[in-house]
């Protein structure tokens, strides 16, 4: 079966919010191999999502609900895939280049001696071959990557960089389920606790991200007396008091620039850039951060950057399509009460 | 014990990189440096190899610019460098890549723990570190935030992961490949001692031959690069009193149907 395989992330069950951009662009290459679009689906609850995966355009599903492929795990995930792949000589593997779409499709890509393409911004076919176009140098330039045409190509997909496809409630699919490859006792790695970080917005799934920089210590509100750093707690204060209620009110994550996160403003899990994550939200508002090129590279794919910075020279206004010059002490308040009044929140 | 950790040198990360009118990829005179995110995974083995009671040895896969890596690598305090280059071998492929650094590791035999920095900012990509403990045939523990135990006598790690949805702790088994992110650890600066010693190092260079191992076929080419297409950079400067700028900027980004 030559087939387009795409493999639909779940977490606890449920797919994630970019999972079915795998599936938008795995239609598009399906069609022009004119080969079926087949949603690999493992873990728990995998027969409801395989029934969403059809609703959401793929034509066929293979499921595997088995208790060791329970919570993302590389070995018992990547056995499966390589055999799967190895029964079947897929044209391609697709999936969304988050944390676990990488490592399991370079491990089975590895595994069965395949090409691998990541990171993918546009792609389109020449023949049977798949070009895709990705960041190279930190997302300075681009990389024009053709595929031989041969054997299985993984590739993944920047999320957010391509559009599920339309959702036809109540589509049929054709499942089917397969045995898991790996038992327990196969299984070097366990898990022993996740502690999720719970009411806050993944930077790389969300349509609109409030970021702050190192203007953040340029706090009004005077530390209180016997805090270690006053400038570190005026930030921290900035973030959680001013940051994060216009994220809140937009639905929005917070991001940070490298500058905030090594002066210890807020932790690296935000930071935004060249080696922190690389977004691409339908808005992004950049608050007191001069706009590095290291900082650029993490977010200059973003549709629309508002720029608000007390320095009217600052290079992240040579990136936005509007700009404030101003305090972001005065502004971003200004912006939350006006949205909340605007959007009736 | 030992600990092997993969690095290269990669432009500057301040530096304008820029496609020329050749389709080369330049970086003006900027020089190179370690790729910014090894530099924790070469901190943490100097940390293991000394908590151990082992060594650490630094490999770059790739032509002879990589020494710089290697050398201030050396500088930074790891015991041992080598490099692995051939004419067969494209650094830049990932699979070449994996092979010629699973070779690596099996032709030093006595290794317990392989580390990389969470990605090459060059290739922009993780990918050959995963490939490379699949060719080992070892685990692979990726995005490490923190070790919390490991014993590399009884073979046991148990460590601390960052993934999008929060922290994971997961133990398991030595041989291990990990990569590490960036809140690890604080990498040092070099000592001026280590590196005038790293200055007169001379770096073994690796065949494919003397690794055993033949590179596959490659699935994939790198066609060309090109530049950023330029962005609109008419900025729209929003002007008045806070409260008039926010007014104005919610009615743009309302027209802008982004909100």
């Amino acid at each position: 079966m030559s087939a387009v395989f795409a493999w639909v992330e779940t977490f606890k069950g449920a797919a994630n919010p970019t999972s079915w951009e795998a599936l938008g662009a795995g239609r598009t290459l399906a069609d022009g191999l004119g080969v079926p679009l087949v949603a690999l689906i493992l873990g728990e609850n995998a027969e409801a999502v395989a029934k969403q995966a059809g609703e959401y355009g793929a034509d066929k599903a293979i499921v595997c609900e088995d208790a060791t492929l329970h919570g993302f795990r590389l070995e018992p995930y990547a056995a499966l895939l390589t055999k799967l792949v190895q029964d079947n000589s897929p044209a391609v593997v697709i999936a969304v280049g988050t944390s676990r779409g990488r490592e399991l499709l370079a491990a089975s890509a590895a595994d069965t001696d395949s090409g691998m393409i990541t990171e993918a911004l546009e792609l389109s076919l020449d023949g049977n071959k798949v070009v895709a176009t990705r960041p190279a140098y930190a997302g300075k330039v681009l990389s024009e990557v053709r595929s031989s045409g041969e054997g299985t190509l993984f590739l993944t997909i920047r999320g957010r960089a391509f559009k599920p496809n339309e959702l036809n409630s109540g589509a049929s699919i054709d499942i089917e389920k397969v045995d898991a490859v790996l038992s327990e006792d196969d299984i070097a790695t366990k898990i022993e606790s996740f502690e999720e970080e719970t009411g806050t917005v993944n930077l790389t799934d969300a349509a609109i991200i409030v970021s702050g920089g190192r203007g953040m210590a340029n706090n009004p509100k005077p530390a209180p007396d016997g805090v270690e750093d006053a400038t570190v707690w005026k930030a921290q204060d900035g973030f959680a008091n001013v940051i994060q209620p216009l994220a809140d009110v937009l639905g929005a994550a917070v991001g940070a620039s490298r500058a905030a996160v090594d002066a210890g403003f807020i932790p690296y899990a935000h930071q935004v850039g060249q080696t922190g994550k690389v977004v691409s939200p339908d808005l992004y508002i950049a608050c007191g951060i001069s706009g590095a090129i290291q900082h650029q590279a993490g977010m200059r794919s973003s549709k629309v950057i508002v720029a608000i910075n007390k320095d009217p020279e600052a290079p992240i206004f040579k990136l936005a399509r509007y700009g404030i010059v101003g305090d972001l002490y005065e502004v971003v308040p200004a912006l939350t009460e006006e949205l909340k009044k605007r959007l009736g929140k | 014990m030992h600990v092997v950790v993969f690095t290269r040198s990669t432009p500057d990360t301040a530096a304008k990189v820029v496609v020329d009118d050749n389709g080369n990829v330049t970086w003006g005179d900027a020089g190179l440096v370690v790729n910014p995110w090894d530099e924790y995974a070469l901190e943490e083995a100097i940390l293991q190899a000394k908590s151990g009671g082992g060594k650490a040895t630094v490999v770059a896969i790739g032509p002879e610019a990589h020494n710089d890596a290697l050398k201030h690598s050396l500088a930074m305090g790891l015991n041992e460098a080598v490099r692995v280059e051939d004419e067969a071998l494209d650094p830049f492929d990932s699979l070449h890549y994996a092979t010629a650094a699973a070779g690596a590791v099996n032709k030093m035999g006595d290794v317990d723990l392989v580390i990389f920095g969470k990605e090459s900012i060059d290739v922009g990509t993780d990918q050959h570190a995963y490939q490379t403990a699949r060719k080992l045939g070892w685990t692979m523990l990726s995005y490490v935030s923190r070790i919390l135990d490991v014993d590399y006598a009884a073979g046991t790690i148990r460590v601390e992961r960052m993934l999008e949805q929060g922290k994971q702790i997961v133990t398991s088994r030595l041989p291990a490949v990990m990569t590490v992110m960036k809140d690890i650890n604080e990498p040092r600066y070099p000592s001026f001692i280590g590196i005038r010693k790293a200055a007169k190092a001379q770096i073994p260079v690796w065949s494919l031959a003397e690794l055993g191992v033949d590179v596959p076929a490659k699935g994939v080419e790198i066609v060309a690069y090109k530049n950023l297409p330029v962005r609109e950079t008419e900025c729209e400067m929003l002007e008045g009193t806070p409260q008039e700028q926010a007014a104005a900027l919610v009615e743009k980004l309302l027209e802008e149907k982004v909100l």
